[in-house]
């Protein structure tokens, strides 16, 4: 039982950061109707920029403000120069934007390659290894702080959607693309917005994970592979569908790794996937309707 | 005629290549080139007219080569079996996932191949005792000399391309492009659109089998990250169509050679130049770019996909016409 509790725990912490990936990927999906192949790509990008701050004794927690805006204005970059060029294109894929991404996602990962050479880099903190005990329970301490930053990022996205005018625009955009522009809406604009705040969100996620984890550049594919299987999951666009997506990924695989072994942990991820695609499809979404 | 004399040139002048040049080094680029003329071409049969973007053809391709090395490794017969199996092998895989997932529409198709692809590589790093894990598989090659291999790929690429054409130039090559166009047109009046996505699906896994058992006879040695690889193979099958042209029959055999010579061209630095400048200026200076270079071969695809996707969308066959206007400054004859 103690196992069982202790993997559950375990599942739920990882899973407060999945959903982080998950909401930046969602946002992005629900407002152009992509997918962000290189969004694993942009949170190695955000966990080097922690690691490069870490090398001058700044601690992650403190260069997650660093690492978001820097990603913000990566992500801002490629959707108004490399994503927004392309809708005016005639093509014979409509995939093509999604194509895009693979590449800009290749990019960024040779670049990390070429600027920090593909050996594992780790951010040291005094605090990555300590936990804390409830009951028999042990929680890393680490992957505590996180869960709960994730928490309030969460948090103050729902109200930024929800309350402010620009997160309404959003919504509005997400909709219905036409109908907004005939509002009055930016829709251009709203596109770039919302890939800078999917890029800083991840961003957020890479620098929560930066102490937990190590940082090598082929990082990113693995953790699109796991961005998308969450999107899928909570259905694509769903907010609250991505958060449910994060947490139950991060258990599926803890439970996997322990009771099937590890190397099960990321095959239990895909058979997830296609069982939701099969008898679920929709995802979440189907279920919370929001 | 005359809209065949481009090809058929090209192709005596590959039939005699051998016997021109004997380097092996150029024998051994012109193998990869002709692969991946086999496995962008079948990609692009179910992406490029059907307009079902795969991003798991690695699947397949991983398929026929553990196909072929699990003749050899469990029944000790010649994995040259694997290619008569190879093919059948992957539509074995590329049925059953069509008839699940050919429901899905666009992006979430999309995303279930690529869970496809992901999927078979653990499954074949997981059964350890089956595929030998990450061990990998090893085979002793059957020819020392290249020619032989060569001339298979040729033949290989050839007899692709050639069906590919013909499938695309009957009926069902109509029907595919209508699915892509509009699906719910396509049905309306009266195409058994999902019979049809098979189809093209049975073909494009079918090449793409042939192509990874090819790839274990020639290479002689398998593991899942290989073979099963997102970004060796799904990724590079779609670079290679999109450079060369989506939907287009010969795009992907241009846009084959375009990668595999840029390829080689950086893993190479720039053939030596580099290192030629370095030695006969005697600065250290080029040793270091030439080394630069080298690791750069994978960023020079992710920039080149970049640029293509932005100023040629449909590749350089597709828009053959605006580069004729635009770079030679052709005007189109009427």
């Amino acid at each position: 039982m103690d196992v069982f509790l202790q993997t559950v725990v375990a599942g739920f912490l990882k899973g407060g950061l999945y959903a982080l990936i998950g909401i930046g990927m969602t946002l992005i999906m629900g407002v152009m109707g992509i997918i962000n192949l290189a969004h694993g790509q942009l949170m190695m990008l955000a966990m080097y920029v922690t690691f490069l701050l870490n090398t001058m004794g700044v601690d992650p927690y403190i260069s997650l403000f660093v690492a978001m805006p820097v990603l913000f204005l990566v992500g801002v970059a490629i959707q108004k120069f490399l994503l927004n060029p392309l809708i005016k294109v005639e093509t014979i894929l409509p995939e093509n934007q999604v194509l895009m991404t693979v590449g800009i996602g290749m990019v960024i990962t040779e670049i990390a390659r070429f600027l920090f050479k593909s050996d594992y880099k780790y951010v040291k903190t005094d605090y990555a290894n300590a936990t804390f005990f409830l009951g028999k329970i042990s929680f890393s301490v680490a992957l505590t702080i996180a869960f709960a930053i994730a928490l309030a990022f969460t948090a103050a996205m729902f109200w930024f959607l929800l309350k402010t005018d620009l997160g309404r625009s959003i919504r509005a955009t997400a909709q219905d693309k036409d109908a907004a522009t005939l509002m009055g809406v930016h829709t251009g604009r709203i596109t770039v917005i919302t890939f800078g705040l999917g890029a800083a969100l991840v961003a957020a996620a890479g620098s929560l994970l930066a102490p937990v984890y190590y940082i090598f550049p082929d990082l990113g594919g693995p953790f699109t592979a796991k961005a998308f299987i969450i999107t899928i999951l909570g259905g694509l666009g769903s907010t609250v569908g991505a958060i449910l997506g994060g947490v139950t990924l991060g258990m599926a695989e803890s439970l996997g790794a322990t009771y099937l072994g590890m190397e099960y942990e990321d095959i239990v991820g895909l058979a997830i996937f296609i069982a939701v695609l099969l008898f679920l499809p929709g995802g979440f979404k189907r279920l919370t309707k929001v | 005629m005359k809209k065949n004399a481009v090809p058929l040139v090209l192709f005596a002048a590959l039939a005699a290549f051998p016997l021109v040049v004997t380097s092996n080094y150029f024998l051994h680029l012109m193998i990869l080139f002709l692969l991946w003329v086999v496995i962008g071409s079948s990609w692009n049969v179910l992406a490029g007219y059907t307009g079902q973007v795969s991003f798991g053809h690695a699947a397949f391709f991983g398929v026929g080569a553990y196909t072929a090395g699990l003749l050899s490794q469990h029944l000790q017969i010649s994995p040259w079996w694997g290619m008569a199996l190879g093919g059948f092998v992957a539509v074995l895989i590329g049925l059953p996932f069509g008839a699940i997932c050919f429901p899905l529409r666009g992006a979430y198709f999309a995303l279930a191949t690529l869970a496809l692809g992901e999927g078979m590589r653990h499954i074949a790093t997981i059964s350890e005792s089956f595929t030998g894990g990450m061990m990998g598989i090893m085979i002793m090659p059957s020819f020392v000399s290249k020619i032989p291999y060569y001339y298979i790929s040729l033949a290989l690429a050839l007899l692709s391309v050639l069906s590919i054409r013909f499938v695309i130039g009957s009926k069902p090559g109509y029907y595919f492009v209508s699915i892509r166009e509009d699906q719910d047109a396509a049905e309306s009046l009266g195409i058994d659109t999902t019979l049809y996505k098979n189809a093209s699906l049975a073909i494009s896994s079918f090449w793409t089998g042939m192509a990874g058992a090819f790839y274990m006879n020639y290479m002689g040695f398998i593991d899942p990250h290989v073979v099963f690889s997102l970004h060796e193979y799904s990724v590079m099958a779609i670079l290679v169509a999109i450079v060369g042209g989506v939907g287009t029959i010969y795009g992907p055999a241009v846009g084959a050679f375009i990668m595999v010579a840029v390829q080689e061209f950086f893993r190479s630095g720039f053939f030596g130049l580099f290192d030629y400048l370095g030695r006969t200026t005697g600065m250290p200076a080029f040793a270091s770019v030439s080394e630069i270079v080298r690791q750069a071969h994978v960023l020079g695809f992710g920039v080149l996909v970049v640029v293509v996707i932005l100023f040629l969308p449909n590749g350089i066959v597709g828009d053959w016409g605006k580069i004729r206007r635009n770079v030679f400054r052709i005007q189109p004859t009427r």
